[in-house]
């Protein structure tokens, strides 16, 4: 590089699938950057000596030295980098809310537009999945952990732990691994071959997925602490959907969230009938919510056939919790937007199946707990929107299981597990939990760093013992 | 993968498998379920457990044929896999010995009041069953219920068995003529179990039911299951799958087995056969 200061290319564009196009079917919107643009994003990169990106990376994936290694072409360093802090890059490469976290923090962005770390990041992944790159095992220490659920917390604690020599043993309740990578985030958005292809990765380091096994049902955490189990982790989810206790939700065309997503990912309802499992949705759908789950569903519903899709959501625009970018691909797909407007009660036929929805508009008043200005329902303003489908999509809680068949684990009153936040430690030795059981429904990302630091505190822990 | 070792005919589109799943049948208590998932493409298919064999590892489904994915699970054989099971799922039935009770099975409802049926006669009560069906050859499970009842009335449609006319026939005599019973547990059809909890509601008796909703993921995850109690919405997997039967909203609950109507239709339709059933004429 010479010394004159380096002209630096523009971000480089993710490329995308053309939204009239693509709401025809279930392939992924975001096509994934060229080598070309990987090479020119990789060099906006300034090579901060104390880069600010690594501290807004919940994992702490050492950021600068991918990307140089990208730059230098060299792929294979390049993913074994990140790989050393984060075993589900082509996950975390397409799902994480860079905006917010490590690219929230490049200097390039300060005063333009920051270093596009996620799509370089998702780069490096999927040149790895094409050139199937092989990882090494190391000695085994003898020690025996099982991990409660195979979602993103379970999943980094169990490569962690691998990876410094202990026997994992992966316990997840549904068919197959992946917690809510698999059952939530859709098809289009994070396609299920990456997911199976970065959990192979984390079998050959020699963690055993045990599919079906409802721990809590088919056995305790006590039980396993008793039986051979040198140390648990529980990494449940938030897997418990809410609804809004309004007037004819049980209606049939009402469904969470969790159950439209779950039928069309997990069970593949949108190739119903060659997959089996039926998913319903009329012309009209209204996902309640604003969430990215909601937006997941009201691109999902289009794509199910939908003619008019709109997210209900009580407050503005600029409360609305999902990422911009899905915001923004919702949008460039025709999803309609009813702010400031929730349902106060739905309507059926006489057949009991959807076919209205009372709703009552808001405005904004002053600022509640969580900083966000609360919705206030403006008087007299109720009036009919018709609708064949709602979905609600207006968070989840924590799954109660675990809970309910370890008599003496500290919940609080929410229902989530209270852990140490920097170690994952309950108030059971032995017992450790993280992700979204803990902190409450959040992002998969956070769910993977408070895995890390359990493998972490899980490591000390039986090093001790 | 889970092995079939045995399969009955018991009744016209009525069948048993016993399956190889000695994890679940080490744990499942009377009045759990399990799901399981034929094969790659599958639907989840929820099933109440009627027997276990704790010692040899196995677990007895007993199903009927009502639409593509039964149809489907019935052309399986001896010694063919079923891809996944999981279970048990829900909570197991509170047995007690209460005095005298009534347990009632309708039609493919006999298999799981069966195991119930058991337990409540080993906790001491004195049972009565009643079991009811179409005809004769729709009777399922009698000397097994004979054999854990203090007395066993049958109730048949046409009165090729039994008595001519339906469960509640039965149970409105036990009640008007021998007096005390303290727990009546009805499954079968939602219409059988409304009817049920209808007659013995003006009696003050407690009604249990079990709920068969419609189901995905049987954990408490997507909330399919609902089922309308009292003032409150339940999840049959895991608040349920057994409800009083004198606070369960009937209505609701028989507007929600309807959901996928069209659908069902659809998947027949899509089968190699059609939808004309040829598929099994040929396979017998």
């Amino acid at each position: 590089m010479s010394e004159a200061k380096k002209i630096r290319p523009p971000r480089q564009s993710m490329p995308l699938q053309d939204a009239q196009e693509r709401i025809k079917h279930f392939t992924e919107v975001a096509l994934g950057y060229t080598e070309e643009q990987a090479l020119l994003e990789a060099s906006r990169c300034l090579q901060c000596k104390k880069p600010l990106c690594v501290e807004g990376c919940p994992v702490e994936v050492d950021i600068p030295a991918f990307i140089k290694l990208i730059e230098e072409k060299d792929y294979a360093q390049a993913i074994a980098k990140i790989k050393e802090k984060n075993n589900l890059p082509g996950i975390c490469g397409r799902v994480c809310p860079q905006e917010s976290q490590c690219e929230k923090q490049c200097i390039v962005g300060k005063k333009g537009q920051p270093v596009a770390i996620g799509r370089m990041e998702r780069f490096a992944a999927d040149w790895t999945v094409a050139n199937n790159l092989q990882f090494d095992k190391v000695q085994p220490t003898g020690k025996k952990v099982a991990i409660v659920g195979s979602g993103p917390s379970g999943l980094t604690a169990a490569a962690d732990l691998a990876m410094l020599g202990h026997e994992v043993i992966v316990m997840e309740a549904l068919h197959i691994p992946g917690g809510v990578l698999v059952y939530g985030i859709p098809e289009f958005r994070l396609p299920k071959s990456i997911v199976r292809q970065e959990i192979d990765n984390i079998k050959k380091l020699g963690v055993e997925i045990q599919t079906n096994m409802v721990v809590g049902k088919i056995n305790t955490v006590d039980e396993l602490l008793e039986s051979g189990y040198d140390a648990v982790f529980v990494g449940t989810g938030a897997g418990l959907p809410y609804f809004m206790d309004i007037p004819g939700e049980n209606y049939n065309g009402v469904y969470s969230a969790n159950e439209f997503l779950t039928r069309t990912n997990l069970m593949k309802g949108y190739l119903f009938p060659e997959y089996l499992t039926p998913i319903r949705i009329g012309p009209k759908v209204a996902v309640i919510g604003a969430g990215n789950v909601a937006m997941d569903s009201a691109r999902t519903a289009l794509r199910l056939g939908a003619t008019e899709s709109t997210i209900v959501y009580r407050r503005s625009e600029k409360e609305m919790p999902a990422r911009s970018e899905e915001i923004e691909h919702a949008v460039e797909e025709g999803v309609q937007f009813a702010l400031l407007t929730s349902p106060v009660e739905i309507i059926g036929d006489e057949n009991g199946r959807v076919k209205a929805m009372v709703c009552q508009e808001y405005e904004l008043g002053e600022p509640d707990n969580s900083g966000r200005r609360r919705p206030v329902p403006i008087a007299d303003s109720e009036y009919i929107m018709e609708i064949d489908t709602v979905i609600m999509a207006i968070g989840q809680g924590p799954n109660p299981l675990i809970a309910q068949t370890t008599p003496d684990l500290q919940i609080n009153k929410n229902g989530n597990i209270i852990a140490d936040e920097s170690t994952g430690q309950t108030n059971k030795p032995g017992l450790f939990a993280g992700g979204d059981i803990v902190t409450g429904a959040a992002t998969v990302i956070l769910a993977m760093g408070a895995g890390k630091k359990a493998a972490r505190a899980i490591h000390e822990y039986l090093s001790k013992i | 993968m889970f092995k079939i070792v045995r399969k009955v005919v018991l009744a016209p589109a009525l069948k048993l498998f016993e399956v190889l799943a000695p994890d679940i049948a080490a744990r499942v208590q009377p009045g759990q379920f399990i799901i399981l998932r034929m094969n790659e493409r599958g639907e989840r298919i929820p099933l109440t457990v009627a027997d276990f064999d704790r010692s040899l590892g196995l677990i007895t489904l007993i199903f009927q044929e009502v639409g593509r994915s039964t149809i489907d699970l019935g052309q399986m054989e001896v010694e063919d896999y079923i891809l996944d099971v999981v279970g048990p799922l829900g909570m197991a039935s509170p047995i007690e010995k209460l005095g005298r009770v009534v347990c009632i099975g309708g039609g493919v409802g006999v298999a799981p009041v069966y195991p119930i049926t058991r337990a409540l006669k080993q906790a001491g009560n004195e049972v009565i069953s009643i079991i009811g069906a179409r005809s004769q050859d729709y009777l399922i499970l009698t000397d097994e219920m004979q054999a854990v009842s203090d007395s066993l009335l049958i109730a048949t449609d046409d009165g090729s068995a039994g008595e001519k006319g339906f469960v509640t026939d039965m149970l409105r005599k036990i009640i008007e003529n021998n007096g005390q019973v303290d727990l009546v547990m009805a499954i079968g059809p939602l219409p059988m179990m409304k009817a049920v909890a209808e007659l013995t509601q003006p009696y003050g008796i407690k009604t249990m039911v079990s709920m068969n909703t419609i189901m995905v993921d049987g954990t408490g995850m997507c909330g399919a299951c609902r089922v309308a109690v009292g003032d409150k919405t339940m999840f049959a997997c895991v608040d349920g799958p057994e409800f009083d039967g004198h606070l369960v909203d009937w209505n609701i609950a028989e507007m929600r087995a309807r959901m996928f109507e069209k659908e069902e239709k659809t998947a027949m339709g899509a089968c190699s056969c059609g939808g004309d059933g040829q598929c099994q004429k040929q396979k017998k």
